[in-house]
């Protein structure tokens, strides 16, 4: 009996450490027009997605310190990072950024990510471009993200 | 013709599975030997038809036959024809058929080693094969269905995804499904002994070494994914916890719990029910990682298939095989008793830990997995945990497994005497102490997991070679003791010391990994880890289906030339995907390793991310280590020599034993 109890003892320990863990580091995901209405939090990381808006893209002389804007076709907001940029990074392709987004509305992005194959959308990066607009024929986010 | 005559195969084999299941259970159930016979050459004439079958779509692909559309998905006449050979399994339909090829493979293998075994028991084995087979054929000819034609053909194919050009992809998925395939010979000895009504010590004796070499497999396959993950996707992480590496490392962690547990239901016949659930688990989490990886319900960056149609059908095969094989359970669960008694210090207690703790670090994996798509499913949003969460969650479980590994094999079976335990573990005991003050003295501002990794390295060292030393301790002669020593234990001992390998690798890397993104010019230069890293510029080259940016990075320490590293950035002709290619200098104690990021305005400058990785090769050597030591424990001459006795003693009494 005292084997089960001290079993149940750790297993019930690391459940409660398990469901801790994941709470705190949970990280929800945001579309332009929602970090737009100010559903997103300040000062805690999420994850924005979108695609990168044509024309903002931005490198700095100095340094590796980059500028862009994620776009639903609705709302765009502004994305600083520095560091290198994926294989599949540029204008008008589906990223996924996580990072934190500053008072002014800027999201300083700790990591930019775009998926490895050209074809294939992040299906929340299609979702959020579907009710930003971006996407108008819903077949045509089929056949981008289908492969 | 010839892709209709692999459809045609598949049909037969289908028809094949079918009469190897029902005639390979009806007759052990009914004790009818002609039926069983019937099943063996069923066994051999679906193995025969699956490999027509895969024989014909590999020649789909030699021969360039775009109007297979898996063939013009996949593959391009400017293909090397090695890579065509591999992308036979490169997307779902081909790696179906290479899952369904490998079970065939291994059923055919019991059929051939298990001729010791008794009749209805082995023929009761290849019947739960024989569903699961037919299952999965069944999927493949319902919804996936490698030889469709495509009118009109292309003239050109579509290429195979540039990332999966690589001697990685050639041989990783064939051993990780090795792996996968192979628990289903543990399931099945274990849903053939519930069906059977006979769960001993004898049953968890005959699944052993099937056990531990799909557990050997799918080591193999995931350190090589690892492997290839590190040099191919350009980023110089070993591992992301990304859901399809998840999906692979359920079924590990759960394989790594039943070799233990089976260790006790053999030796000691206790913990039987928890043996035949985590064999059931253990393949049940494999289908659930051919599940993740080939629907396409994830968003991650190896699900290359997205068709939920498929989805459904394997969420009903696991639904089916979880739950058929839960109900066996329920029904004979009754007949399960465990004798035999131990103490609280044994052994046995030890063994329990460790799988609670294995059990336990499956479960978070599974939550972090599936948690996010059940909320998605269920339209609550889109969250997602990353590798801080694993992080997290899995330190605090490793810590104490990785303790009591350096313990429970000091320990007796039934029971242990606190002090002679004691008394046998100080010397380890003071030479991790001694480990942890040098850690700390040579890492003057580490953190502190660095100095526990380390720690616990030695520990596990030290204590698995001390097992050896205790083995020829009191032996007259000792090299001649050395050589008695079972190869099981050298195959545990070497398992160990991999893990106390595969702990210092991931330490080190961890702590004392250098990586700079960096914004250089041709002849810039930068310092970092000891070395000068010095850029010379960019010039094109050309390559059989791709073009490329090739950087030349000059590594000097000491002014001395220590490596010339060529990092590119490939366009590939069809897909036009850039990718980036690392440029490595490999060696024992240290990786060298600088990727090319894009051009800068300005200059000729180029963005490159410059790594320096301490014992990283570490990490799949003590992989490779424990993959090693689970194939020695799988060849132990033991059980085949335990088999053959048995069976001399059933034939000696003149009885059948069923």
């Amino acid at each position: 009996m005292w084997l089960v109890g001290l079993i149940v003892l750790g297993v019930g320990a690391s459940v409660a450490l398990t469901v801790s863990a994941f709470r705190r580091n949970m990280m929800f995901f945001y579309s332009p027009t929602q970090v737009a209405r100010g559903e997103a939090p300040v000062g805690y990381p999420f994850r924005l997605g979108g695609l990168v808006g044509n024309g903002t893209v931005k490198r700095g002389q100095q340094g590796l310190a980059v500028r862009f804007a994620i776009t639903d076709g609705r709302q765009s907001i502004p994305v600083t990072y520095k560091g290198l940029l994926p294989d599949l990074f540029r204008e008008g392709q589906g990223v996924v950024v996580r990072g934190n987004l500053s008072p002014s509305g800027v999201l300083n992005a700790s990591e930019v990510l775009a998926k490895h194959d050209a074809k294939y959308m992040p299906p929340e990066v299609q979702d959020a471009l579907k009710k930003g607009g971006a996407i108008s024929n819903p077949h045509a986010g089929e056949t981008v993200g289908a492969r | 013709m010839i892709p209709e005559a692999g459809h045609f195969a598949l049909i037969l084999a289908l028809t094949m599975a079918l009469a190897q299941a029902g005639f390979a259970l009806c007759g052990a159930w009914r004790g009818r030997v002609r039926w069983m016979q019937v099943a063996d050459s069923a066994v051999t004439g679906q193995l025969f038809f699956v490999t027509v079958a895969f024989g014909v779509l590999a020649w789909s692909f030699y021969s360039n036959d775009f109007s297979v559309a898996y063939v013009a998905e996949n593959s391009n006449s400017h293909l090397p024809w090695f890579y065509r050979l591999a992308a036979v399994w490169g997307a779902h339909e081909g790696s179906l058929l290479l899952w369904v090829l490998i079970l065939c493979v291994w059923t055919m293998a019991v059929e051939l080693f298990s001729s010791e075994l008794p009749e209805a028991f082995r023929a009761r084995v290849l019947g739960v094969m024989g569903i699961v087979s037919a299952a999965f054929l069944l999927f493949m000819l319902a919804t996936s269905n490698p030889f469709t034609r495509l009118f009109p053909a292309p003239m050109e194919g579509r290429d195979l995804n540039p990332l999966l050009q690589d001697f990685g992809l050639i041989a990783h998925p064939p051993m990780l499904y090795m792996g996968y395939v192979g628990f289903s010979v543990a399931f099945s000895f274990a849903v053939a002994a519930l069906l059977g009504g006979r769960l001993d010590a004898a049953w968890a004796r005959w699944s052993r070494p099937w056990t531990l070499a799909a557990w050997t497999f799918l080591t193999v396959g995931i350190a090589m994914g690892s492997w290839w993950a590190y040099y191919e996707l350009g980023w110089g992480g070993w591992w992301f916890w990304d859901p399809v590496e998840n999906a692979s490392f359920m079924p590990w962690l759960a394989g790594t719990a039943l070799i233990h547990s089976l260790a006790v239901t053999e030796k000691r016949g206790v913990l039987k029910s928890w043996t035949v659930l985590l064999a059931i688990f253990a393949f049940s989490l494999s289908l659930l990682g051919t599940f993740i990886v080939r629907s396409g319900v994830l968003n991650s960056v190896h699900a290359f298939a997205t068709d939920p149609q498929r989805g459904v059908f394997v969420l009903v095969l696991l639904a089916l095989v979880v739950g058929g094989s839960l109900a066996v359970y329920a029904w004979r669960a009754p007949l399960i008793r465990s004798r035999g008694r131990f103490d609280l210090l044994s052994r046995e207690t030890m063994l329990l830990f460790n799988n609670a703790m294995l059990a336990v670090a499956a479960v978070t994996v599974l939550l972090g997995t599936l948690y996010p798509l059940i909320v998605d499913a269920m339209g609550l949003g889109k969250i997602s945990v990353g590798s801080p969460y694993y992080n997290m969650v899995f330190v605090p479980i490793m810590v104490p497994l990785l303790v009591l590994a350096g313990i429970g094999p000091m320990v007796r079976w039934k029971v242990q005497g606190a002090g002679a335990l004691a008394r046998k573990l100080r010397a380890a005991l003071l030479a991790s102490g001694v480990a942890a003050v040098v850690a700390l003295w040579w890492i003057v501002n580490t953190s502190p997991e660095a100095v526990l990794g380390l720690t616990l390295a030695v520990w596990i060292a030290w204590t698995s070679l001390q097992g050896v030393f205790e083995r020829l301790r009191h032996k007259s002669r000792p090299v001649r003791a050395l050589r008695q020593i079972p190869r099981g234990f050298w195959g545990m001992t070497l398992a160990h010391l991999g893990i106390a390998v595969f702990v210092a690798g991931v330490t080190v890397v961890s702590t004392f990994g250098v990586k700079s993104d960096l914004r250089m010019a041709p002849g810039d230069s930068f310092d970092a880890a000891g070395y000068t890293w010095r850029f010379g510029g960019v010039h094109p080259v050309e390559g059989p289906n791709y073009t490329a940016q090739e950087g030349s990075v000059t590594v000097l320490r000491d002014s001395t030339v220590v490596a010339r590293l060529r990092p590119q950035k490939r366009t590939y002709l069809v897909q036009r995907n850039p990718t980036t290619e690392a440029g490595i200098e490999a060696g024992v104690f240290r990786d060298l390793y600088v990727s090319l990021g894009e051009r800068l305005p300005g200059d000729g400058a180029w963005s490159l991310r410059v790594q320096y990785k301490p014992l990283v090769r570490w990490i799949w050597f003590g992989a490779l280590m424990m993959a090693v030591g689970g194939a020695l424990g799988a060849t132990d001459p033991r059980y085949r020599k335990l088999l053959a006795r048995e069976r001399a003693a059933a034939d000696g009494r003149g009885e059948v034993t069923v």
